[in-house]
């Protein structure tokens, strides 16, 4: 590579590149996550027939600043007999394993910039799915350690309940995506678009895999109605009792960008990531924008999942524990081996059809 | 020297030396939930290794069964049980006197393995040139199911018994749990 004379090493430039891009998507995620959240408090003020925040600037546009500034500068407290450590590395967990799970989910297609190819996701695991699920499991260590490390009697409950909800549905969540490996049989978030652009989005031959997805997507979340770590009425605030100022923002941002990153995932997997709807429509693809394939399509998408998370939230009453527990174990969790059965038939029916039953 | 190869020995020093920093951090550690946080973060530095090996899949898996999985559940037990770290935590001389020598002994071993040559480089059927043509995880995935699937089909069996033997046991009569509940 060749800078104003200067021969360069691509490999620096790469690196300068991803260095460049990480902050880039940090800053993007946090923003989104901002706006969200008040996104958020509009519709459910909305449901619940109130006005919602609209004081500070604009119809209340400035208000995730003014949320921001007061957490930063409110008292810190740790408490005294807390484990001071891991009370403080606690949330940190939290935000770092929200902020990793998105590296790998492909936001738009690769852009060239001054002769450089740029992809538009941060790193092209060919193991993305599983790395998604991995940093999910990992993201427990937050919550348990916070309950722990408060020493409070209801953040423990809190953190216990959170644990063995996130084990239980991250099962679910796994088994949910198996269709999905299997009719495209690949783990690459790039392939599974990919395969899309040339298929249609899998939405429609995986609905029960979606369905189960996006159930486990909220319990994984820890969102009304399966909000049990954090019940307010039965925990005071579950596993962050003891968290004040801008820790217990850290775990408000992991628990928003966690939405994000659930949703973006959706949007990649069902719905042809940031492929145009129209991505297939010869008349169509040349209009710019409309036909084009490209982040604003990506945005609308995991925006459009995003709503009905909150649609959900505003409208659902929170579960029993016991409910919560069997529902998983005795409903989710036979559906999603029940869904891979059935795209194992669809598989093997399609290549019958086809006069060859050729399995890769 | 070359920019690529300075960064992958850069990251294999970092992680390695995170690695042995941690696991001597997991011996140490009084309380036995910062073991375990160690021992956690061993998991991290060794997934780290697999990916430079260019075994991606296992990194992966390595982090979500031991440290997303198995040791979740330590720590769930640790917490449940909370045990009293000053019981723990009190050493006899005679403990680290033994620990001393077994240490010793183990550094000794890998000093004479590791000066004596033997190593061999990688041999079989899957030098690192068939696994990255073939892809990594297509290679295990194919070998679990072809060659090794009766052992895989007996680990999940074992597995299976597993949690049957822990829901037999942990299962309450009908008479005794109205009592606990109600």
């Amino acid at each position: 590579m060749n800078i104003f004379g200067i021969v360069i090493d691509p490999a620096i430039v790469n690196f300068v590149i991803l260095v460049i891009q990480c902050i880039v998507w940090i800053v993007a995620l946090l923003t989104t996550f901002a706006y969200i959240q008040l996104v958020e408090r509009w519709t459910i003020a909305k449901i619940q027939v109130r006005i919602g925040p609209n004081r500070t600037g604009p119809r209340g546009l400035l208000q995730p600043l003014a949320d921001a500034i007061k957490a930063l500068f409110k008292e810190e407290l740790i408490p005294s007999n807390a484990d001071k450590l891991v009370f403080v590395l606690a949330p940190m967990i939290s935000v770092v394993c929200a902020l990793m799970a998105f590296a790998v989910i492909p936001v738009a297609p690769p852009i060239t910039l001054f002769g450089v190819e740029i992809p538009m996701q941060i790193a092209d695991v060919n193991v993305a799915i599983l790395y998604i699920l991995a940093i999910g499991s990992v993201s427990v260590y937050g919550t348990v350690l916070a309950g722990w490390s408060s020493n409070n009697k209801y953040s423990l409950l809190g953190s216990l309940r959170a644990a063995a909800q996130l084990i239980s549905y991250e099962v679910t969540l796994g088994l949910a995506l198996v269709g999905i490996l299997m009719l495209t049989s690949t783990l690459s978030l790039n392939g599974i678009v990919n395969f899309q652009a040339l298929n249609g989005w899998l939405f429609l031959p995986q609905i029960l895999g979606f369905c189960l997805y996006i159930i486990a997507a909220i319990a994984e979340t820890n969102r009304l109605p399966f909000d049990l770590p954090e019940a307010e009425t039965e925990l005071v605030a579950g596993y962050y009792t003891e968290y004040s100022s801008i820790k217990f923002a850290f775990f408000f941002m992991a628990e928003y960008i966690n939405i994000i990153t659930v949703c973006a995932l959706a949007t990649t997997l069902f719905f042809g990531g940031y492929l145009s709807p129209f991505h297939g429509v010869a008349a169509l693809s040349g209009i710019p924008i409309l036909g084009w394939d490209g982040i604003w399509w990506f945005a609308l998408k995991v925006f459009i999942l995003i709503f009905g998370f909150m649609w959900i939230r505003g409208t659902f009453p929170r579960l029993r524990y016991d409910q919560l527990m069997n529902f998983t174990w005795k409903f989710m969790l036979p559906v999603a081996l029940l869904n891979i059965l059935i795209t194992a038939a669809l598989i093997i029916g399609l290549s019958w059809q086809n006069g060859s039953l050729a399995l890769r | 020297m070359d920019f690529g190869v300075f960064t992958e020995a850069l990251v294999f020093y970092l992680f390695a030396a995170l690695a042995v920093l941690a696991a001597l951090g997991m011996v140490v550690a009084r309380s036995p939930v910062r073991g375990a946080l160690s021992l956690a973060l061993v998991f991290v530095a060794l997934a780290a290794m697999y990916i430079l090996l260019n075994a991606p899949f296992l990194a992966v898996a390595q982090i979500m069964i031991y440290a997303g999985a198995v040791l979740i559940l330590f720590l769930f037990v640790i917490m449940v049980l909370n045990p009293r770290t000053d019981i723990l935590g009190a050493r006899s001389r005679a403990q680290t006197l033994t620990a001393l020598v077994f240490a010793g002994a183990f550094g000794l071993l890998m000093v004479i393995v590791l000066t004596s040559g033997q190593l061999a480089p990688p041999t079989g059927k899957f030098p690192p040139q068939v696994v990255a043509a073939q892809g990594h995880t297509e290679v295990i995935g194919a070998l679990l199911f072809t060659q090794f699937l009766l052992p895989f089909e007996i680990a999940s069996m074992l597995l299976l018994i597993a949690i049957v033997g822990a829901m037999v046991l942990a299962r309450r009569e009908k008479g005794a749990r109205k009592n606990i509940e109600g």
